[in-house]
Protein backbone atom coordinates (compact mmCIF):
# COMPACT_ATOMS: atom_id res chain seq x y z
CA UNK A 1 0.00 0.00 0.00
CA UNK A 2 1.50 3.26 -1.03
CA UNK A 3 -0.36 5.63 1.16
CA UNK A 4 1.03 8.92 2.41
CA UNK A 5 0.97 8.99 6.13
CA UNK A 6 0.27 12.48 7.50
CA UNK A 7 3.75 12.41 9.03
CA UNK A 8 5.28 12.24 5.57
CA UNK A 9 3.45 15.36 4.51
CA UNK A 10 4.59 17.15 7.60
CA UNK A 11 8.13 16.16 7.03
CA UNK A 12 7.88 17.15 3.39
CA UNK A 13 6.53 20.63 4.10
CA UNK A 14 9.11 21.14 6.83
CA UNK A 15 11.83 20.16 4.37
CA UNK A 16 10.37 22.52 1.77
CA UNK A 17 10.37 25.33 4.29
CA UNK A 18 13.98 24.64 5.17
CA UNK A 19 14.93 24.63 1.54
CA UNK A 20 13.11 27.90 0.88
CA UNK A 21 14.90 29.46 3.81
CA UNK A 22 18.27 28.25 2.61
CA UNK A 23 17.65 29.62 -0.85
CA UNK A 24 16.60 32.96 0.60
CA UNK A 25 19.83 33.03 2.57
CA UNK A 26 21.76 32.28 -0.60
CA UNK A 27 20.05 35.18 -2.35
CA UNK A 28 20.87 37.44 0.59
CA UNK A 29 24.53 36.50 0.43
CA UNK A 30 24.66 37.12 -3.33
CA UNK A 31 22.88 40.42 -2.94
CA UNK A 32 25.47 41.65 -0.45
CA UNK A 33 28.28 40.34 -2.64
CA UNK A 34 26.93 42.25 -5.61
CA UNK A 35 26.70 45.46 -3.60
CA UNK A 36 30.04 45.03 -1.83
CA UNK A 37 31.74 44.39 -5.14
CA UNK A 38 31.08 48.02 -6.04
CA UNK A 39 31.76 49.28 -2.52
CA UNK A 40 35.21 47.68 -2.68
CA UNK A 41 36.10 49.19 -6.04
CA UNK A 42 38.65 52.00 -5.79
CA UNK A 43 36.90 55.37 -5.86
CA UNK A 44 37.58 57.18 -9.16
CA UNK A 45 39.77 60.27 -8.64
CA UNK A 46 37.02 62.42 -10.13
CA UNK A 47 35.04 62.20 -6.92
CA UNK A 48 37.77 63.60 -4.74
CA UNK A 49 38.74 66.20 -7.36
CA UNK A 50 35.21 67.52 -7.47
CA UNK A 51 35.01 67.67 -3.72
CA UNK A 52 38.39 69.40 -3.47
CA UNK A 53 37.34 72.06 -6.00
CA UNK A 54 34.05 72.62 -4.22
CA UNK A 55 36.01 73.40 -1.12
CA UNK A 56 36.24 77.19 -1.35
CA UNK A 57 39.30 77.38 0.87
CA UNK A 58 37.94 79.21 3.87
CA UNK A 59 40.91 78.29 5.99
CA UNK A 60 43.54 76.90 3.65
CA UNK A 61 45.28 73.81 4.90
CA UNK B 1 38.51 84.05 0.42
CA UNK B 2 37.43 86.89 2.62
CA UNK B 3 34.35 87.68 0.57
CA UNK B 4 31.09 87.48 2.47
CA UNK B 5 29.95 83.88 2.29
CA UNK B 6 26.35 82.92 1.78
CA UNK B 7 24.84 82.18 5.13
CA UNK B 8 23.45 78.71 4.72
CA UNK B 9 21.22 77.60 7.53
CA UNK B 10 22.03 78.66 11.01
CA UNK B 11 25.77 79.04 10.93
CA UNK B 12 28.23 80.77 8.65
CA UNK B 13 31.03 78.77 7.12
CA UNK B 14 32.60 76.68 9.81
CA UNK B 15 35.88 75.13 8.71
CA UNK B 16 36.31 72.51 11.47
CA UNK B 17 32.75 71.34 11.06
CA UNK B 18 33.15 71.26 7.29
CA UNK B 19 36.24 69.15 7.67
CA UNK B 20 34.44 66.61 9.85
CA UNK B 21 31.56 66.57 7.42
CA UNK B 22 33.80 66.09 4.43
CA UNK B 23 35.78 63.28 6.02
CA UNK B 24 32.60 61.41 6.69
CA UNK B 25 31.24 62.16 3.23
CA UNK B 26 34.37 60.72 1.63
CA UNK B 27 33.93 57.44 3.50
CA UNK B 28 30.42 57.19 2.09
CA UNK B 29 31.42 57.58 -1.57
CA UNK B 30 31.86 53.82 -2.18
CA UNK B 31 28.40 53.16 -0.76
CA UNK B 32 26.81 55.92 -2.81
CA UNK B 33 28.40 54.46 -5.93
CA UNK B 34 27.05 51.01 -5.12
CA UNK B 35 23.54 52.28 -4.47
CA UNK B 36 23.61 54.38 -7.64
CA UNK B 37 24.74 51.33 -9.61
CA UNK B 38 21.72 49.34 -8.44
CA UNK B 39 19.37 52.19 -9.35
CA UNK B 40 20.72 52.95 -12.81
CA UNK B 41 22.17 49.57 -13.77
CA UNK B 42 24.86 51.41 -15.69
CA UNK B 43 28.31 52.18 -14.23
CA UNK B 44 28.82 55.53 -16.02
CA UNK B 45 25.36 56.87 -15.28
CA UNK B 46 25.75 55.60 -11.73
CA UNK B 47 28.95 57.56 -11.14
CA UNK B 48 27.37 60.72 -12.56
CA UNK B 49 24.47 60.22 -10.19
CA UNK B 50 26.73 59.52 -7.23
CA UNK B 51 28.79 62.65 -7.97
CA UNK B 52 25.68 64.80 -8.21
CA UNK B 53 24.42 63.39 -4.93
CA UNK B 54 27.78 63.96 -3.27
CA UNK B 55 27.78 67.61 -4.33
CA UNK B 56 24.18 68.09 -3.26
CA UNK B 57 25.08 66.70 0.14
CA UNK B 58 28.09 69.00 0.33
CA UNK B 59 26.02 72.05 -0.61
CA UNK B 60 23.40 71.12 1.97
CA UNK B 61 25.92 70.36 4.70
CA UNK B 62 24.70 73.19 6.92
CA UNK B 63 21.32 71.50 7.19
CA UNK B 64 22.82 68.21 8.29
CA UNK B 65 23.07 67.53 11.97
CA UNK B 66 26.45 66.05 12.73
CA UNK B 67 26.22 62.82 14.67
CA UNK B 68 23.02 61.69 13.00
CA UNK B 69 22.89 59.05 10.29
CA UNK B 70 24.78 60.57 7.40
CA UNK B 71 24.67 57.41 5.31
CA UNK B 72 20.86 57.38 5.31
CA UNK B 73 20.81 61.12 4.65
CA UNK B 74 23.08 60.89 1.60
CA UNK B 75 21.22 57.84 0.27
CA UNK B 76 18.00 59.82 0.48
CA UNK B 77 19.59 62.68 -1.46
CA UNK B 78 20.86 60.28 -4.11
CA UNK B 79 17.51 58.56 -4.43
CA UNK B 80 15.62 61.84 -4.75
CA UNK B 81 18.11 63.01 -7.35
CA UNK B 82 17.64 59.80 -9.33
CA UNK B 83 13.87 59.98 -9.39
CA UNK B 84 13.65 63.70 -10.08
CA UNK B 85 15.96 63.28 -13.08
CA UNK B 86 14.00 60.31 -14.37
CA UNK B 87 10.63 61.89 -13.86
CA UNK B 88 11.58 64.56 -16.33
CA UNK B 89 11.71 62.20 -19.26
CA UNK B 90 10.51 58.71 -18.51
CA UNK B 91 7.69 57.00 -16.81
CA UNK B 92 8.60 54.34 -14.31
CA UNK B 93 7.69 51.32 -16.37
CA UNK B 94 9.76 52.49 -19.28
CA UNK B 95 12.64 53.08 -16.96
CA UNK B 96 12.53 49.51 -15.64
CA UNK B 97 12.30 48.18 -19.16
CA UNK B 98 15.32 50.17 -20.23
CA UNK B 99 17.39 49.04 -17.28
CA UNK B 100 16.55 45.43 -18.05
CA UNK B 101 17.42 45.84 -21.71
CA UNK B 102 20.69 47.57 -20.95
CA UNK B 103 21.67 44.76 -18.63
CA UNK B 104 20.83 42.13 -21.23
CA UNK B 105 22.92 43.97 -23.77
CA UNK B 106 25.79 44.05 -21.32
CA UNK B 107 25.56 40.28 -20.91
CA UNK B 108 25.65 39.69 -24.64
CA UNK B 109 28.62 41.94 -25.03
CA UNK B 110 31.76 39.76 -25.09
CA UNK B 111 33.81 42.82 -24.13
CA UNK B 112 31.98 43.09 -20.83
CA UNK B 113 34.69 42.48 -18.24
CA UNK B 114 32.47 40.71 -15.76
CA UNK B 115 29.55 38.56 -16.75
CA UNK B 116 26.50 39.83 -14.93
CA UNK B 117 24.89 37.06 -13.06
CA UNK B 118 21.37 35.80 -12.79
CA UNK B 119 20.69 37.77 -9.65
CA UNK B 120 21.39 41.06 -11.37
CA UNK B 121 19.07 40.16 -14.21
CA UNK B 122 16.44 38.99 -11.79
CA UNK B 123 16.67 42.27 -9.88
CA UNK B 124 16.01 44.20 -13.07
CA UNK B 125 12.71 42.44 -13.42
CA UNK B 126 11.42 43.61 -10.06
CA UNK B 127 9.34 46.77 -9.76
CA UNK B 128 11.66 49.67 -8.88
CA UNK B 129 10.24 50.21 -5.40
CA UNK B 130 10.69 46.56 -4.49
CA UNK B 131 14.20 46.50 -5.86
CA UNK B 132 15.37 49.52 -3.91
CA UNK B 133 13.76 48.30 -0.68
CA UNK B 134 15.46 44.93 -1.01
CA UNK B 135 18.82 46.53 -1.82
CA UNK B 136 18.68 48.96 1.10
CA UNK B 137 17.71 46.34 3.66
CA UNK B 138 19.31 43.24 2.15
CA UNK B 139 22.60 44.71 0.95
CA UNK B 140 22.98 48.26 2.22
CA UNK B 141 22.69 47.28 5.86
CA UNK B 142 19.82 49.63 6.68
CA UNK B 143 17.14 48.90 9.25
CA UNK B 144 13.56 48.93 7.99
CA UNK B 145 13.05 52.28 9.74
CA UNK B 146 16.03 53.83 7.97
CA UNK B 147 14.98 52.42 4.60
CA UNK B 148 11.51 53.88 5.16
CA UNK B 149 13.03 57.29 5.80
CA UNK B 150 15.20 57.05 2.68
CA UNK B 151 12.25 56.06 0.49
CA UNK B 152 9.83 58.45 2.13
CA UNK B 153 7.28 55.79 3.02
CA UNK B 154 5.94 53.90 6.02
CA UNK B 155 7.95 51.19 7.75
CA UNK B 156 5.23 48.64 7.04
CA UNK B 157 5.39 49.51 3.36
CA UNK B 158 9.12 48.81 3.29
CA UNK B 159 8.61 45.51 5.08
CA UNK B 160 6.03 44.34 2.60
CA UNK B 161 8.09 45.53 -0.36
CA UNK B 162 11.11 43.63 0.89
CA UNK B 163 9.18 40.43 1.44
CA UNK B 164 7.44 40.69 -1.91
CA UNK B 165 10.78 41.37 -3.57
CA UNK B 166 12.32 38.29 -1.94
CA UNK B 167 9.48 36.07 -3.06
CA UNK B 168 9.45 37.47 -6.59
CA UNK B 169 13.20 37.17 -6.95
CA UNK B 170 13.06 33.59 -5.77
CA UNK B 171 10.37 32.80 -8.30
CA UNK B 172 12.29 34.51 -11.10
CA UNK B 173 15.47 32.61 -10.29
CA UNK B 174 13.62 29.29 -9.95
CA UNK B 175 11.89 29.72 -13.27
CA UNK B 176 15.00 30.84 -15.07
CA UNK B 177 12.94 33.84 -16.09
CA UNK B 178 16.10 35.89 -16.49
CA UNK B 179 16.74 33.85 -19.66
CA UNK B 180 19.79 35.28 -21.33
CA UNK B 181 18.82 34.67 -24.93
CA UNK B 182 16.07 37.19 -24.57
CA UNK B 183 13.48 34.46 -25.04
CA UNK B 184 10.61 34.63 -22.66
CA UNK B 185 10.82 32.54 -19.53
CA UNK B 186 7.73 30.65 -20.60
CA UNK B 187 9.43 29.56 -23.81
CA UNK B 188 12.50 28.37 -21.95
CA UNK B 189 10.50 26.42 -19.41
CA UNK B 190 8.27 25.01 -22.12
CA UNK B 191 11.29 23.77 -24.04
CA UNK B 192 12.73 22.08 -20.96
CA UNK B 193 9.44 20.41 -20.12
CA UNK B 194 8.90 19.26 -23.69
CA UNK B 195 12.36 17.71 -23.72
CA UNK B 196 11.70 15.92 -20.47
CA UNK B 197 8.42 14.59 -21.78
CA UNK B 198 9.94 13.36 -25.02
CA UNK B 199 12.74 11.60 -23.20
CA UNK B 200 10.39 9.83 -20.82
CA UNK B 201 8.12 8.78 -23.70
CA UNK B 202 11.08 7.11 -25.40
CA UNK B 203 11.57 4.66 -22.59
Amino acid sequence: MIEHAPMDDHRKSAAALDEARLRQQAIGVKLRQMFDEVVNEPVPDEFLDILRKADAPASGQ
Amino acid sequence: MAETEIQVGRSPVDPPRDRVFKTELVTLIPHLRAFARTLTGDPTAADDLAQDAMMKAWDARASFQLGTNMKAWTFMILRNQFYSEKRKSWRQSQLDQEAAERTLVAVDNPEAPVALDELRLGLCMLPAEQREALILVGAGGFAYEEAAEICGCAVGTVKSRVSRARRALQAILDAGAYDRDGRSAGDAMGAILADAERLSALR
